[in-house]
C-alpha cells in the first residue's frame, strides 16, 4: 500500500460537527429505543387491558421519586463540568449512581420479592407476574447499563479528562439517563396506577 | 513448520475438536449423542444420520483451525475462538445463576445463556471493541487508516477495519454466500416437493430447512442492502467515510455470529415454526429455536446501529451545494429505508425476546391458559415484518430509479416524485401490518381498515412505476449486463404488485392466505425488488470496485437463466396456489393435480440456482483476470465515477461541489458535480 493511504482524510471533520453528529446519532438510537419501550407498553395494554394488579404503592412512589430527583442531580452534574467545576461534578454525579442504585434495590430486591405475583411469595398470578416483571426487568436493565455509563464518567472525570471544552461524553450519559428516567414515567403509572387493581393482595 | 502444513493441523484438530465438543454439547442436552440434526430419512439414513452432525460441527471448527493456521492473527479466527469461550462462559454463568436460586441443571437455560454470550465474546476476539473499551479508560485511539501495518493487503478483509468500502465488500460477499447456503436448502426441499409422495426428507428436516431458508434469505438481503449502503453512500454523498467508522465495523462483525448462531441451530432439533416463529408454536418447539431467536435479536442490533450510522451519514455529511433534493435517489431510498429499520427492528427482537422469556422463564405472554394471548405475538412480529418488507426492496427500486437514466440517457422522470415516494412508502408501512393477519382472528373492526390501508400503498408503488416508464420513454436505450437486470426487476416487481392486492382484499385472502400463491407473491415481490437489482448493481459498480470489466457474455447467461427461470417459477407458484397448494408442508394430496406445476417449478428452481452459480463464477473469475476497465465505462454523472478505481483509501483527492441536478442526462451544458472547486474546471456530463 502506498503511503498515501496511512495519511488523514482530506477535508477531515471539525470538532463542532463531529459534535453535531455524536448528539444527532444519540438521539436516534433513543428514538429507536423509544419504539422498544413503546412495545412494551402496547404489550402491557394488550394484556392487562384496564386492570393491572395489587402492588405496593408507598414503594411504587419512593422508586419513582429517587428516579426523578437523580435527573435533577445528574443535570447539576452536566451543568458543573461544563462549568470546569470537577468537585460539584463529581458529588452529583456520586448521587446519581446512588439513586439510581437504590432505585434498583427498591423495583428488583424488594418489588420483585414482595409484589403479590411472585410465584416465590406464593402468589402465582399469571399473566401480572409475567408483565410485571418484563416491564421492570427490561426497565432495570437500562437503569444498570446507565449506572455503568455514568460509573465510567465519573472515573473519567475523577481522572480530569473532562472539562469545559470537552463535556460530550457528560452530556451523553446525561441525555441517557434522563431518557430511562422519562420511559419510568410512562411505565409508573400504567404499572401502579391505570386501571382497576385486580387479584390477590392488600 | 511451513504454512501448510500448519493449515493442515489446525483443520485436523479443529475437526476432531468440533466433533468431540458437538457429541458432548447433545449429550448434555439430553440428545442421544449420534442421532442426527432433523437428517434425511430413507434409504442411507442411518450412516448419514450419525454421520451429518460430526461431519458439520467438525467442518465448521476444522475452518477455525485452518484459519488459524494460516494466519493466528485474523481477526475473523480470533473472534471465532471468542465466540466458543463466551459460550462456555455463558453456560457457566447461567448454571452457576440457577445454583444460587437453588435450581438445577437446565440444558436449554444453560445453551441460552451461551448463545447469548457467543456475540460478545465474538467482538471481543475480533477487535470490535478495543477501541471503545480503551475510551473507558481514557485513551485516545486514533482512527485505522489502511491495512493493518505490516500485513498483507488481503488480511484486512477477514477481520475489524474501519473503511466504509472494505466493510462494503465484507457485507456483500457475507451476504452471498449466505445466499449461496439458504439456495442449496432451497434446492434440497425443492427437490423433495417435486413429486407427490414423500422423497427423502422428514417431515422435521423438511420443516427445519424452510425456516432457515426463508430467514437466512432474509439475512442475507439485511447483508446485501448493508454492502450496497456502506460502499455507495459516503461515496455518492462526497464523504470521506460513514459517520461513525467504529460503529459501522462493530455493526458487520455482529453480523457473522448472529448468522452462525442461526445456522447452529440445525443442530439442537431445528425449528419447525417457518421463519415467522409464530407462538405457541415456538413455545413448544425444539431448542434450537432459541439460537434462531436469538441470532435474529443480535441480527437486529446490528441492523439498528447500522441505518443510525446510515441517517448521519446522509443528513450530516453531504458535499457542499448538495440539498436534500440533489442527492442520488438510491441514497433517498437507503435513507427511508433506514429509517424502518432503525424503529420497526426493535419489535421483532422484543416479540423473540418474549418467546424466549416465555421458554426458559415460564412465562405466558403468549399463552392463554396463564391469561396471555397468542395473537399478541403476531401484532408485534408484523408490525416489524411488514415494514421490513419494504426495507428489502426500496433500496432495491432505489438502484433501478439510479441505473435508468445512466443506461436511457435522459433525465430521472419526477425524481421528487421518486423521493418523496419511498419516504411514503416507508412511513405507509407502518400502518398495514394486519394484512397478514386476516385469517388469524384479529379483530373484525380491524380488518377493514388494514385492507384499505394496504391498497393505498400501491399508490406511492404505481408512482414508481410510472416514472420508470417516463424516464426509458423515448430514451437512448443501450443494454449491457446492469441493465437487462433493470429491466427484469421492472417486470418482475410487477408481478409481485399485482399479486399483492388479492390477497390485500379479505374476502380472496380467505382463500388464498397461507398457500403457494403467497410464495408466488412474496418471491416475487423479493426477487424484482432485491434480488435483480442487487445484481444490476454488483455488474454496473463492479468495474468500479475492482478496476476491471467482468465478463459480458457470462453476465447475459445469467441473466437469462435467472430470469426466465424466475417467471417461470413464480407464476406456476401462483397457480399452484390457487388451485389450493398451501405452503409449508411436505407432501400434498395428488386430487389438487398440482404436481406438475411442483415439477416445473422445482426445475425453473434450478435453473435460477444455476444462473445466481454463473454469475457468482463470472464476478469472482473477472476480479482476477477481467479486462482492466475505463474509469466512466457507462458515461455516469455520479461523482465516484470520475475519480480512479479501484477507489482510493480516502475517497476524493479534495471535496467537490455540487452545482447542478444528478440525473440530467442529455441535456446540453448540464453539470452536476465540480470535482475540483478549487482549480474552477466542471466536470460536464460524458458523452456516450
Ligand atoms: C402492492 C403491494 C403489496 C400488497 C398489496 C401486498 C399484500 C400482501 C398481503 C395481504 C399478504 C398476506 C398474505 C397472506 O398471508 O394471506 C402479503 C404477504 C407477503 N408479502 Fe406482500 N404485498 C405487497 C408488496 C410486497 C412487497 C413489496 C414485499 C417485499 C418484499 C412483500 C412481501 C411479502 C411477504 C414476505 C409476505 C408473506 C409473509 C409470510 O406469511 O411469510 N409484499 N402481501
Ligand atoms: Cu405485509
Amino acid at each position: 500500500m502506498t503511503a498515501e493511504a496511512h495519511t488523514p482524510p482530506a477535508g477531515g471533520i471539525s470538532p463542532a460537527k463531529r459534535l453535531q453528529m455524536n448528539r444527532l446519532g444519540l438521539w436516534l438510537f433513543l428514538l429507536s429505543e423509544t419504539f422498544l419501550f413503546g412495545g412494551i407498553l402496547a404489550a402491557r395494554f394488550y394484556l392487562w387491558g384496564a386492570t393491572r394488579p395489587h402492588l405496593d404503592q408507598i414503594l411504587g412512589l419512593s422508586v419513582t421519586a429517587m428516579l426523578l430527583v437523580s435527573s435533577f442531580f445528574i443535570n447539576r452534574a452536566e451543568v458543573a463540568i461544563k462549568h470546569d467545576d470537577r468537585i460539584e461534578f463529581l458529588r452529583s454525579t456520586g448521587i446519581t449512581i446512588l439513586l439510581g442504585l437504590l432505585f434498583l434495590v427498591g423495583v428488583v430486591g424488594l418489588e420483585w420479592r414482595t409484589a403479590p405475583v411472585n410465584p416465590a411469595t406464593g402468589g402465582e398470578f399469571g399473566i401480572y407476574g409475567d408483565v410485571l416483571f418484563f416491564m421492570t426487568g427490561m426497565h432495570a436493565f437500562h437503569v444498570l447499563t446507565g449506572v455503568i455509563l455514568l460509573g465510567v464518567v465519573a472515573y473519567l472525570g475523577y481522572k480530569g479528562h473532562f472539562h469545559a471544552r470537552n463535556f460530550y461524553g457528560v452530556e451523553a450519559a446525561a441525555i441517557y439517563w434522563h431518557f430511562v428516567d422519562l420511559v419510568w414515567v410512562f411505565f409508573y403509572p400504567a404499572l401502579y396506577l391505570m386501571g382497576v387493581a385486580v387479584g390477590p393482595g392488600h | 513448520m511451513s504454512r501448510t502444513s500448519r493449515m493442515f493441523l489446525g483443520f485436523v484438530v479443529g475437526f476432531v475438536a468440533g466433533a468431540v465438543l458437538l457429541t458432548v454439547m447433545r449429550a448434555l442436552v439430553g440428545l442421544s449423542p449420534l442421532a442426527a440434526i432433523p437428517a434425511l430419512s430413507a434409504g442411507f439414513t442411518p450412516f448419514f444420520n450419525a454421520l451429518a452432525p460430526l461431519l458439520s460441527a467438525g467442518l465448521l471448527l476444522g475452518a477455525v483451525g485452518l484459519m488459524l493456521g494460516l494466519d493466528p492473527a485474523l481477526g475473523l479466527a480470533r473472534g471465532l475462538v471468542g465466540m466458543a469461550i463466551g459460550f462456555v462462559l455463558g453456560i457457566l454463568l447461567t448454571h452457576f445463576v440457577r445454583l444460587g436460586l437453588g435450581l438445577g441443571w437446565d440444558a436449554e437455560s444453560a445453551w441460552v445463556g451461551g448463545a447469548s454470550l457467543a456475540p460478545i465474546g465474538f467482538l471481543l476476539g475480533v477487535g470490535a471493541l478495543s477501541d471503545w473499551l480503551k475510551w473507558t479508560r481514557g485513551m485516545h485511539t486514533p482512527e485505522q487508516h489502511g491495512p493493518p501495518a505490516g500485513r498483507p493487503a488481503w488480511t484486512r478483509y477477514f477481520g475489524f477495519d474501519q473503511n466504509h468500502k472494505v466493510i462494503g465488500v465484507q457485507y456483500t460477499v457475507t451476504g452471498i454466500l449466505i445466499m449461496g447456503v439458504g439456495g442449496t436448502l432451497a434446492m434440497i426441499f425443492r427437490t423433495e416437493l417435486a413429486a407427490v409422495g414423500r422423497q427423502f426428507l422428514s417431515p422435521d428436516a423438511f420443516n427445519t430447512y424452510i425456516s432457515l431458508h426463508g430467514i437466512i434469505m432474509i439475512a442475507s438481503i439485511l447483508l446485501g442492502i448493508g454492502g450496497l449502503a456502506n460502499y455507495l453512500v459516503p461515496l455518492m454523498l462526497g464523504a470521506s467515510d460513514m459517520a461513525f467508522p467504529r460503529l459501522n465495523g462493530f455493526a458487520f462483525w455482529l453480523t457473522v455470529p448472529s448468522a452462525i448462531l442461526i445456522i447452529m441451530a440445525i443442530f439442537f432439533g431445528g425449528w419447525d415454526t417457518g421463519w415467522t416463529g409464530y407462538a405457541p408454536l415456538s413455545v413448544r418447539g425444539p431448542i434450537g429455536i432459541n439460537f434462531f431467536m436469538i441470532g435474529m435479536f443480535y441480527f437486529g442490533f446490528s441492523s439498528i446501529l447500522g441505518s443510525l450510522n446510515l441517517i448521519v451519514t446522509t443528513l450530516k455529511m453531504r458535499a457542499p451545494g448538495m440539498n436534500l433534493f440533489r442527492m442520488p435517489i438510491f441514497v433517498w431510498a437507503i435513507l427511508s429505508t433506514s429509517l424502518i429499520q432503525l424503529t420497526a427492528t426493535q419489535f421483532i427482537g422484543l416479540s423473540f425476546l418474549m418467546v424466549v422469556l416465555e421458554r426458559n422463564l415460564q412465562m405466558g405472554f403468549f399463552n392463554p391458559a396463564e391469561g396471555g394471548n397468542v395473537i399478541l405475538f403476531q401484532h408485534l412480529f408484523w408490525f416489524y415484518s411488514h415494514p421490513a418488507v419494504y426495507i428489502f426492496i426500496l433500496p432495491g427500486l432505489g438502484i433501478i430509479s439510479e441505473l435508468l437514466p445512466v443506461f436511457s440517457r435522459k433525465p430521472l422522470f419526477g425524481y421528487k416524485w421518486i423521493a418523496l415516494s419511498s419516504m411514503a412508502i416507508a412511513l405507509m408501512g407502518f400502518l398495514v401490518w394486519g394484512h397478514h393477519m386476516f385469517a388469524a382472528g384479529i379483530e373484525d373492526a380491524l380488518r377493514v381498515p388494514f385492507m384499505y390501508s394496504t391498497m393505498l400503498v400501491a399508490v406511492p408503488t404505481g408512482v414508481k412505476f410510472f416514472s420508470w416508464l417516463g424516464t426509458v420513454w423515448r430514451g437512448k436505450l443501450f443494454f449491457p449486463t446492469p441493465m437487462l437486470f433493470v429491466l427484469a426487476a421492472i417486470a418482475v416487481f410487477l408481478i409481485g404488485g399485482l399479486t399483492g392486492p388479492p390477497l390485500a382484499t379479505i374476502s380472496t385472502d380467505l382463500h388464498l392466505h397461507d398457500s403457494y400463491f403467497v410464495v408466488g407473491h412474496f418471491h416475487a415481490t423479493m426477487f424484482g425488488g432485491f434480488v435483480f437489482p442487487f445484481f444490476a448493481a454488483l455488474y454496473f459498480w463492479f468495474p468500479k470496485i475492482t478496476g476491471r470489466m467482468y465478463n459480458e457474455r457470462l453476465g447475459q447467461i445469467h441473466w437469462a437463466l435467472q430470469t426466465v427461470g424466475f417467471y417461470t417459477m413464480s407464476l406456476t407458484m401462483a397457480r399452484a396456489g390457487l388451485l389450493g397448494m398451501r405452503r409449508r408442508i411436505v407432501d400434498y394430496d395428488p386430487a389438487l393435480g398440482v404436481e406438475g406445476m411442483q415439477l416445473i417449478v422445482t426445475i425453473a428452481g434450478y435453473i435460477i440456482f444455476l444462473g445466481v452459480l454463473i454469475g457468482v463464477y463470472n464476478l469472482w473469475i473477472s476480479a482476477k483476470r477481467g479486462q482492466v476497465a475505463a474509469i466512466n465505462p457507462w458515461g455516469s454523472r455520479s461523482p465516484e465515477w470520475q475519480i480512479p478505481s479501484p477507489i482510493p483509501e480516502h475517497n476524493y483527492a479534495e471535496p467537490f461541489e455540487v452545482v447542478g441536478d444528478p440525473y440530467d442526462y442529455g441535456l446540453p451544458g448540464s453539470v452536476y458535480v465540480n470535482m475540483s472547486p478549487s482549480r474552477g474546471a466542471a466536470a460536464s456530463t460524458p458523452a456516450h
